[in-house]
């Protein structure tokens, strides 16, 4: 395919210098990875808005909770794994139980980190997060929608966890496209099964569906950048249509996508379902690409867990 | 108290502080016996609470909510007014006490506290008219006190921003992450105040970790500190007059308490941090108590 690929960090503070233009009440926290966060773009341009408080995690989430209960609307942006692990209390109890203006941006989400390894490589955030009352999950398909996404959650009054990856992403959807909040997105037609699949992974699933398209099957692709709440219908119609769903995530399999769309089907439209991502294990250093080959998460490992799942659905 | 040589404020601002009459330290002690009367009656109707906490608190409530905060009971989210955060927010029953006292609730809602059909939530909640922030996870009140305070200074407004902690609470290390940036930022409208009652819900906090020097921890953190009589009424009000005045550095106030204060049976032990009394006879006894120091005050 030809995509051209962008960095979704960047995208991000781009965006977030444009609303600091815009908005005097836009603040911005971070916690001493601002330059890779790209938060140090806004830090650039507006000094006296933005807060780089070291290594306290917990602390920004605090003081993000302090800023937005004085009417700000405040960006707070760590890696993934320390915004939503490390300062998990502090964003339960001082932001989303008190359902405060404060949007989480974490990048460096999934196995995608890479070299860091398992410490930095946060395959459980989206659990952690949906399980929040007043918490909601957005995770952008690629940087036009990171743009998108940002402008919308600076619109919203209440909590917002976006995820970001570390790694360039290619970009899907047009820069003209809409951001629907908690819709689902078709990106590919098919009838014999469906891909439901976030972030990175979608651009990997829908790879994976022209592999599988030279071996006779024809798989849909659906995006789901909303996590929390999700797009019910779009599930349920997939279930009835293609009477097949596969998930696929850079995240654990427990807890994430997979476990929300079951939760759908299982209450709704129970059809055969396979989740796919990281099975419960901790991943570990290698570039990113490679990562994805060796978890089974690129086109190739997508391609092959669908052929057994429609072996298995076909018996 | 045994903190005579800490005195700091006695000392060092006695002679220049405006004289504070006689009729408004009395008042301020009626409100402290009155909070503390609410708090007995409080935990007891709800057979649930935490008086011990509460109780050390009392005076510190009725000086911010009687003389020191800058608050409008009919306009509680009034923009300009100073913010209260109470990190210790176990301490919710001399807090909605304080607040209906003040008048920002009825205060027949108070026996209603901790009751299924209750806005008066266990720890404090925003849904209580007059409370500026959820707590009850302890450490991380002052964090919000600090987004407050640099609210504040980002909208160049005047008001100032108090938080109270409990000292078991100062074991949390996200109290020392904030004591790091309030200091870094000089933010000279935030007041701290520690409630150095010396217990903790299991025990003694000198049996959990080793606070002391406590005084000297935050000096060397960057803050300006006092250390006071949290039952002196006088005192108190000195200190934060004196936080005031102080620029270019946040103010800690370590105010020297008695776990249970004003009931015989409830001071110096870990035992009531969180039982209400524990039959009828106490809690008439507590009663009486406070009955009494009212007719003394």
């Amino acid at each position: 395919m030809n995509w051209e690929y962008e960095s979704p960090r960047k995208a991000y503070g781009e965006t977030l210098v444009e609303l600091g233009k815009e908005r005097e009440d836009i603040v911005v926290l971070d916690a001493d990875l601002s330059t890779s966060t790209k938060t140090a773009m806004f830090g650039k341009e507006f000094p006296h808005r933005f807060f780089n408080v070291g290594l306290q995690e917990q602390n920004m989430m605090g003081i993000a909770a302090g800023l937005a209960r004085c009417g700000k609307t405040v960006f707070a942006s760590s890696f993934a794994v320390f915004a939503t692990g490390r300062a998990y209390d502090q964003v339960r109890q001082s932001i989303a139980y008190p359902n405060l203006n404060v949007k989480i941006v974490a990048t460096h989400g999934g196995v995608t980190v890479g070299e860091d390894g398992a410490s930095h490589q946060m395959i459980e955030d989206i659990g952690l997060m949906c399980g929040l009352p007043n918490m909601r999950v957005i995770v952008p398909v690629d940087s036009h929608e990171v743009r998108r996404v940002i402008r919308f959650v600076a619109s919203q009054d209440g909590p917002f966890y976006v995820r970001l990856t570390r790694t360039a992403l290619p970009n899907l959807t047009s820069k003209d496209d809409e951001f629907v909040f908690s819709r689902g997105t078709l990106m590919r037609d098919g009838s014999d099964a469906t891909i439901i699949a976030t972030g990175i992974e979608v651009s990997y699933a829908l790879l994976a569906t022209e592999i599988l398209k030279k071996e006779g099957y024809d798989i849909r692709v659906v995006n789901m950048s909303t996590i929390k709440p999700i797009d019910k219908g779009i599930i349920i119609k997939a279930a009835k249509e293609t009477g097949a769903i596969m998930t696929v995530e850079d995240h654990n399999i427990y807890n994430g996508l997979g476990s929300r769309v079951a939760e759908v089907l299982v209450e709704n439209y129970p059809v055969p379902m396979r989740r796919h991502g990281m099975r419960d294990v901790f991943g570990k250093s290698g570039r990113w690409d490679a990562l994805l080959e060796h978890y089974g998460m690129d086109e190739k490992g997508i391609a092959r867990e669908m052929r057994e799942f429609l072996k298995e659905v076909k018996k | 108290m045994r903190n005579e040589k800490n005195n700091k404020v006695m000392k060092n601002t006695h002679t220049i502080m405006p004289q504070i009459s006689k009729e408004k330290v009395r008042e301020l002690k009626l409100r402290a016996n009155e909070i503390r009367t609410w708090v007995i009656k409080m935990v007891y109707t709800a057979q649930s609470g935490h008086p011990g906490g509460a109780l050390s608190a009392a005076d510190i409530l009725a000086v911010l909510y009687f003389h020191e905060l800058r608050i409008d009971p009919k306009n509680p989210e009034w923009r300009e007014r100073d913010r209260f955060v109470l990190s210790k927010g176990h301490a919710s029953a001399a807090y909605y006490a304080a607040l209906a006292m003040r008048g920002f609730f009825p205060e027949n809602e108070l026996l209603t506290f901790r009751k299924i059909d209750s806005f008066l939530q266990g720890h404090p909640s925003l849904i209580v008219p007059g409370v500026d922030m959820c707590t009850g996870s302890l450490g991380q009140g002052l964090s919000a006190a600090i987004g407050m305070s640099l609210a504040a200074k980002l909208d160049g407004m005047n008001y100032r921003v108090y938080a109270l902690l409990g000292d078991g609470e100062v074991e949390e290390g996200n109290v020392w992450e904030a004591a790091l940036t309030a200091a870094t930022r000089k933010l000279d409208n935030l007041v701290a105040i520690v409630d150095r009652n010396k217990i903790q819900l299991d025990d003694f906090t000198d049996k959990m970790v080793v606070l002391d020097p406590l005084e000297e921890k935050w000096n060397a953190f960057g803050w300006k500190v006092l250390s006071i009589n949290g039952h002196d009424i006088v005192q108190i009000i000195r200190a934060l007059d004196e936080a005031r005045k102080t620029k270019d550095k946040p103010t800690v106030i370590i105010a020297h308490t008695v776990k249970g204060k004003g009931i015989s049976y409830m001071e110096n032990t870990a035992k009531y941090h969180g039982k209400p009394p524990q039959n009828e006879e106490e809690y008439k006894l507590a009663l009486k108590e406070l009955e009494e120091e009212r007719r003394r005050i």
